[in-house]
């Protein structure tokens, strides 16, 4: 079957699918989220299949031993068509994966796509396992995890540890997208160090460096009026900073974020505080899709140039997006990652 | 002034509305014409693409099972192993075929293809929606499920989601196959240590019969662009007439300070909507030819896949362009000519009538030199090019050769008829008809390209049926073909068999390379099958019975072709030498094969058994024996096949194929037949000078318009006789040069002369109708009209 | 000075090699005059006209209309000259077949934008053409044809009127009322005519002649 039926089947009705991958569309019987935010661990790690759609989306910059950077993404997605978990085939859970590497001048993509309830993908909470296929991100606990995927081209296994604790974004954890009010949950885990081996065409690559693993969810995060978004999860030398800039029909942007100190405290920020423009683009796939920013918190005097390790980090999955690793220079120095979604 | 300028050169046809449409006609017929043939074949393609793509079976490897169940939770474990396949579950609902599929695993290019306006939903993937032709949905009574009609499932064939398929068939937990993706991850385990049980079948490729219809396809695809070379030849002739009718117009305009640059704009962009506008009404009356011929070529070839192809024509938007592109591209072509013409001419060059058709005698040697060389080039190319392309670069030489060496062949047979006309009338009759060649010679050539075309086409389709009747009697020689999955099961198949029928016939092969070919070596058992119905192209004498002795090998005309091997030869099997005895026709495969007899082959390849049977039996117990081996061994339905059913029915429905050859002849014909019309009408104005001293001297205006419908008569049968060798030649560049660059082997190619004798009927009728209209118009000419021509002469 | 031909030379190339057509002819033409140019059959007078009119180019030599050298001028620039400046009356009316009449006589107008639909009814009535405006030109006799046509010169006011044998496919009569028109209305709208022509009693209407012997002028 090709793309588009696939995008039919994870679209409700693409005839009124609004926003990026309908994620602005109207939610029906979906849970929505509400404040104040309360979690619940180790339940949280796993699925809430009342709501529309849910992520767990690990970045993270790696290098081998003779500097060169590298970046890693492992996401499995999870879209519902109806509420509840259903068994079988009859589920109305659909999975997603999309795992790749980024080297500086090549981009390794690899997509899986699963029904739920038939044991083929899913998330278990406690022990945490999450999987699609042969791809797994489990361990004994959230703190210490296994990671493993495979493409056609290229495959990972990567071990992680957490030095810091989880951070909760907007609201402790009730992450605000727009002025009407669209929110998710929305927390991180951005202190995972991380090691293993990168199988790529040319052979074993011994890498290590950064993780960030951001869990969400939510029925309808985006307004109808907005058409994408850029995401920054940026390691700076004194601190991290996690920003996203929601863009919006009428041209103008809706942004939040938060600062994360290196001992987890977190600042969050709303509406205009954190600042990112496009710099310099770049011809990706037939498209313009802007590769440098800068980007400026002026409340901590963050003012730096974000630049793409690799332009080309183009995923063309069903539904593509650019994701990649960045370098920052400016008032700050680091590596971060940078998701953009909806240039088509 | 430039809203003057146009509306002057709009009033033209304003005025003259009768040359507007034939220059509309005359384009949308060539557009027409050429979107008819590729609609067929479009649809074709797609109806059969359809068929093939549902049913999964050949284009990817399969993960299947002894018993025909794989349990869903082995299908869990390869996919946790990163085993990409998809599950297929498969059954009969009320009879027909009922297909389950995952559409989030299922390959690209598999399923219903396309569901774009939005069917698929929360409904559709888990409330059980069934999808299939309105046809097959016609059939299925008192079902509680949600149909949905979609032409792109293969008719007969419910397409559905795997869970609503295991419902319906009361199949839970359980898989009929799995399909292996083309591309798999790294890090893959075996599948022995996954599921031991499951065994992998790799991809069958085409069959052997899929193979043979791209040839078949081909040779539309050549129509197709015969077709077109006709239709530049009209739109090229109607441009010409358009330009040169507005000549006087256009110099007037430029003496009174019309600047030339802005003028040639401006045809240039009234030619581009009336090229659109044209093109449209040509794909319109592409799709009616299309409409009416559909059925026939949708069935041929679904007929060659045994499984019925909805016969229903969707307008596609690919046809629409591929129209209009040829239409604007044809015009553009045509016109590019004449606008640089346009361009170069001198403000007061005088507008000599038709003097772009009138030809000085250095632009006629020009030509004859030009003919001359593209016809040495298509004899050096046939003599010593390689390749596809050498292929379709002969074509091409060959007909605008043929072509342009016409007015000339033309002109020197008609300055012989001028030679011994005896006779007043006669001898003006000749020298008039010469003299009329110059303007008649671009439509005399579209009627050349037309018949050659037709002669190529006929002559290739009917020597493909020969052939492909030859080839289904030599490899569908049996009613029944039984294929087993393992040794065991082969030989309960084989004991079950063998007191139903009159022979069960073993077919075994092995591979290895002959010559360092890859070939597959066959041991048929000794029967009438073999000996009666495998032809060889050449043999030593009495070869079967030696083969079939043990003294020796046939092998296949690839192999023969590629490894350069004669009857004679020896070629070495298993480390055996053999002569070859016998050279036969293997339409369609891409590899080297060899037979040796089966006692020869057993004693080869001891270990190789059969897993696939060859079952004789009288055609009407097939049916019967096929569920009684379906009830007894729980095979899949697609190991039975009842391949004289298939066979029959392939024939019959080839038949029609002639049906849609020969209307599409009569459509070029027609276009043809329009191309003289236009240009007689054309000339007809500005005969009457030349036509009023010759009735002025006492011939009647109805004689004179009966000599002109002779005059097409015999220009036209001139043509057609030119066009006979010009349409074997080109059937024999298709089937012996083109062919055998594309798929490696050669069609023979038979005469069919009353084939031939009834196109040629076709040519002088279409010549006659074309010049009825103008000889009609003649014949009715006011004599004032006549006399005025002495009365203006200047 | 409307006009102004200095030293202009034509030559042909042809099947039995050069051959000159105008050998360096110098003449001028001022505002109301009216000029025949009379010679024998190829001594080039059509050609001067044509080359002239910025119909056709010259191998040499200069022609200034209203002192600009249009031998200079690209084809664009000559077809704006034959728009603005230049009216032609052709011996065959080269009228356009599909406009009416009244169309035709307004067409050079409306090129050169300078139509004038008071002057027109004005021209046609003088021409007695007003019962034709509708008609089209294959429908009018002759003389009729040729009136058009001297109607549609004239209606855009050109300052040069050239005129090839105007009514060279005339029959008397109608020549001489024909040419009385033309004279009329050239002398009304102080334009300027230069006219070919090889009758002498034509020839005698007009304010001057030149006699062309050979490609000369004599």
């Amino acid at each position: 079957m090709n793309v588009k039926i696939l995008l039919l089947s994870m679209l409700p009705s693409l005839s009124m699918a609004q926003g990026f991958a309908g994620l602005g569309t109207a939610t029906d019987a979906f849970a929505t989220p509400q404040r104040p935010a309360e979690f619940s661990f180790p339940a949280d790690y796993g699925t809430h299949p009342d709501y529309r759609i849910e992520w767990w989306y690990l970045t993270a910059n790696l290098q081998s031993e003779d500097g060169t950077d590298y970046g890693l993404q492992w996401t499995l997605f999870r879209t519902a068509l109806a509420t509840g978990e259903g068994t079988g085939w009859a589920s109305p859970q659909l999975w997603m994966g999309h795992a790749a590497v980024t080297t500086p001048d090549a981009h390794y993509v690899t997509e899986r796509l699963a029904r739920g309830g038939i044991g083929q993908a899913g998330v278990t909470a406690d022990p945490f396992e999450a999987w699609i296929d042969d791809w797994q991100l489990i361990g004994p606990n959230f703190d210490q995890l296994r990671m493993v995927a495979t493409g056609p081209d290229f495959a990972y296994d990567m071990a992680l540890n957490a030095h810091g604790p989880l951070i909760f974004h907007g609201e402790n954890g009730y992450s605000v997208k727009s002025a009407a009010g669209q929110a998710s949950y929305y927390y991180s885990q951005p202190f995972y160090a991380i090691d293993g081996v990168l199988t790529l065409p040319d052979g074993d690559i011994e890498v290590s460096g950064q993780a960030w693993l951001d869990r969400e969810w939510s029925s309808q995060p985006l307004s109808e009026d907005q058409t994408g978004w850029d995401w920054f999860s940026l390691s700076l030398d004194t601190g991290k900073l996690m920003g996203f800039r929601l863009r919006q029909t009428d041209g103008t942007y809706y942004t939040a974020a938060t600062w994360i100190a290196p001992d987890g405290a977190t600042t969050a920020y709303e509406d205009g505080a954190f600042r990112a423009n496009p710099t310099a683009t770049t011809q990706v796939n037939g498209r313009e899709v802007p590769t440098g920013w800068q980007v400026q918190l002026p409340d901590r005097d963050v003012d730096v140039t974000v630049r793409a390790i690799n332009p080309q980090a183009w995923m063309s999955t069903s539904i593509p997006y650019w994701e990649g690793p960045v370098t920052i220079e400016g008032s700050h120095t680091g590596r971060g990652y940078l998701e953009m979604t909806g240039y088509d | 002034m430039i809203k003057l300028g146009l509306w002057t050169l709009l009033s033209h046809w304003r005025r003259n509305p009768m040359q507007l449409f034939t220059l509309v006609i005359g384009l949308s017929l060539a557009t027409a014409l050429w979107s008819g043939v590729q609609a067929v074949n479009a649809e074709a393609r797609a109806s059969y693409d359809a068929a093939a793509e549902t049913l999964g079976e050949g284009q990817f490897a399969q993960v299947t099972s002894t018993d025909g169940v794989i349990a869903q939770d082995d299908y869990i474990a390869l996919r946790r192993a990163g085993w990409q396949v998809s599950p297929v579950v498969e059954g009969r609902l009320q009879g027909l075929r009922l297909i389950g599929l995952d559409a989030l695993t299922a390959p690209n290019g598999l399923g219903p293809v396309d569901l774009t306006d939005g069917a698929l939903t929360v409904e559709t993937l888990l409330g059980g929606v069934i999808f299939a032709t309105q046809d097959t949905l016609d059939r299925l009574v008192d079902v509680n499920i949600t149909q949905v009609a979609s032409a792109d499932v293969a008719p007969g064939v419910f397409l559905t989601d795997v869970g609503t398929a295991q419902r319906l068939l009361s199949m839970d937990g359980q898989l009929s196959r799995l399909i292996v993706a083309e591309t798999q991850p790294l890090n893959r385990a075996p599948l022995a240590e996954i599921t031991p049980s499951l065994s992998l079948r790799p991809p069958q490729g085409g069959s052997d019969v899929a193979r043979l219809t791209d040839s078949f396809h081909l040779n539309l695809t050549a129509f197709g662009l015969l077709s077109f070379a006709v239709g530049i030849f009209i739109v090229n002739g109607a441009i010409g007439l358009a330009f040169e009718q507005r000549r006087p117009v256009i110099r007037t305009l430029r003496a009174l300070g019309f600047p030339l640059r802005n003028l040639v704009g401006l045809i240039a962009s009234e030619l581009l909507v009336l090229s659109v506008i044209a093109g449209a009404i040509g794909v319109g009356l592409g799709y009616l030819v299309a409409a009416a011929l559909l059925p026939d070529v949708a069935a041929t070839l679904s007929g060659l896949y045994g499984a019925s192809v909805s016969g229903t024509l969707q307008l596609r938007p690919e046809w629409w362009l591929s129209g209009l592109a040829i239409a604007v591209g044809g015009t553009g072509l045509a016109a590019s000519a004449s606008l640089w013409r346009l361009a170069q001419m001198p403000l007061l060059a005088g507008a000599r009538p038709r003097a772009w058709a009138m030809q000085a005698k250095r632009g006629r040697f020009i030509q004859a030199l030009a003919a001359v060389s593209l016809l040495v080039a298509a004899g050096l190319l046939a003599a010593l090019g390689s390749g596809l392309f050498a292929g379709f670069a002969m074509l091409a030489a060959l007909l605008i050769g043929a072509a342009l060496a016409l007015p000339l062949l033309l002109d020197v047979v008609l300055g012989f008829g001028a030679s011994r006309a005896r006779g007043v009338i006669s001898e003006w009759f000749w020298a008039d008809t010469r003299q009329q060649l110059p303007g008649l010679s671009l439509a005399l050539m579209a009627l050349l390209l037309a018949m050659a075309a037709n002669v190529g086409v006929s002559t290739m389709v009917s020597s493909f049926r020969l052939t492909f009747t030859g080839f289904l009697d030599q490899r569908l020689a049996s009613e029944l073909y039984v294929y087993t999955n393992d040794v065991d099961q082969a030989a309960q198949v084989q004991a079950f068999l063998k007191p139903r029928v009159e022979i069960v016939l073993p077919i075994r092969a092995a591979t290895q390379d002959v010559r360092g070919l890859p070939t597959e070596i066959y041991g048929p058992t000794p029967h009438s099958t073999y000996r009666d119905n495998w032809v060889f192209l050449q043999s030593a004498p009495n070869a079967w019975a030696e083969i079939e002795a043990g003294q020796g090998a046939a092998i296949n005309e690839q192999l023969a072709r590629r490894a350069d091997i004669a009857i004679g030869d020896r070629i070495t099997l298993a480390g055996e030498p053999f002569d070859v005895l016998g050279i036969y026709g293997d339409y369609g495969n891409p590899i080297g094969q060899a037979l040796v007899t089966e006692s020869v082959f057993e004693a080869l390849f001891p270990d190789i058994r059969a897993l696939r049977f060859g079952v004789r039996m009288p055609p009407e117990d097939v049916p019967a024996l096929t569920n009684a081996l379906l009830a007894e061994f729980d095979l899949p339905d697609a190991n039975v096949v009842n391949q004289a059913g298939i066979k029959a029915f392939s024939l019959d429905v080839f038949d029609r194929t002639f049906t849609v050859t020969g209307a599409l002849n009569v459509l070029t014909l027609a276009v043809a037949g329009f191309a003289i019309l236009m240009s007689l009408l054309t000339l007809a104005t500005m005969r009457l000078p030349q036509l009023a001293p010759v009735w002025a001297q006492g011939l009647t205006r109805s004689k004179l318009g009966q000599i002109e419908i002779l005059r097409a008569v015999i220009l036209a049968l001139l043509t057609t006789v030119l066009a006979l060798p010009l349409g074997l030649a080109l059937a024999w560049t298709l089937l012996a040069v083109v062919n055998v660059e594309a798929f490696g082997w050669r069609l023979p190619m038979f005469l069919f002369p009353a084939d031939y004798a009834r196109l040629a009927i076709f040519a002088v009728v279409a010549a006659i109708l074309a010049a009825l209209w103008p000889a009609v118009k003649l014949s009715n000419t006011r004599p004032a009209d006549l006399l005025k021509v002495f009365s203006n002469e200047r | 000075m409307i006009l102004q031909v200095t030293d202009l030379k034509k030559s042909f190339s042809g099947p039995e090699g050069t051959f000159s057509i105008l050998n360096g002819v110098s003449m001028t033409l001022d505002s109301g005059e009216t000029l025949a140019l009379t010679g024998e059959s190829g001594s080039g007078k059509s050609t001067l006209l044509h080359l002239v009119g910025g119909l056709d180019q010259p191998s040499s030599g200069k022609v200034l209309i209203d002192g600009e050298d249009i031998v200079q001028l690209d084809d664009a620039g000559r077809a704006s000259v034959r728009r603005d400046k230049v009216g032609v009356v052709f011996q065959q009316f080269n009228l356009i077949p599909s406009l009416t009449v009244g169309a035709n006589i307004a067409f050079q107008a409306r090129l050169a934008g300078r139509n004038d639909p008071d002057w027109n009814a004005d021209l046609t009535q003088r021409m007695g053409l007003s019962e034709q405006v509708a008609k089209y030109p294959e429908q009018l006799s002759g003389g009729q044809q040729q009136r058009v046509a001297i109607a549609r010169t004239l209606a855009a006011r050109p300052k040069l009127v050239l005129a090839d044998e105007p009514t060279g496919n005339l029959d008397e009569a109608t020549a001489d009322t024909v040419m009385a028109l033309m004279l009329d209305l050239v002398a009304e709208t102080q334009s300027a005519l230069l006219m070919v022509t090889h009758s002498e009693r034509l020839a005698a209407q007009t304010s001057r002649r030149l006699h062309l012997r050979a490609g000369r002028l004599a």
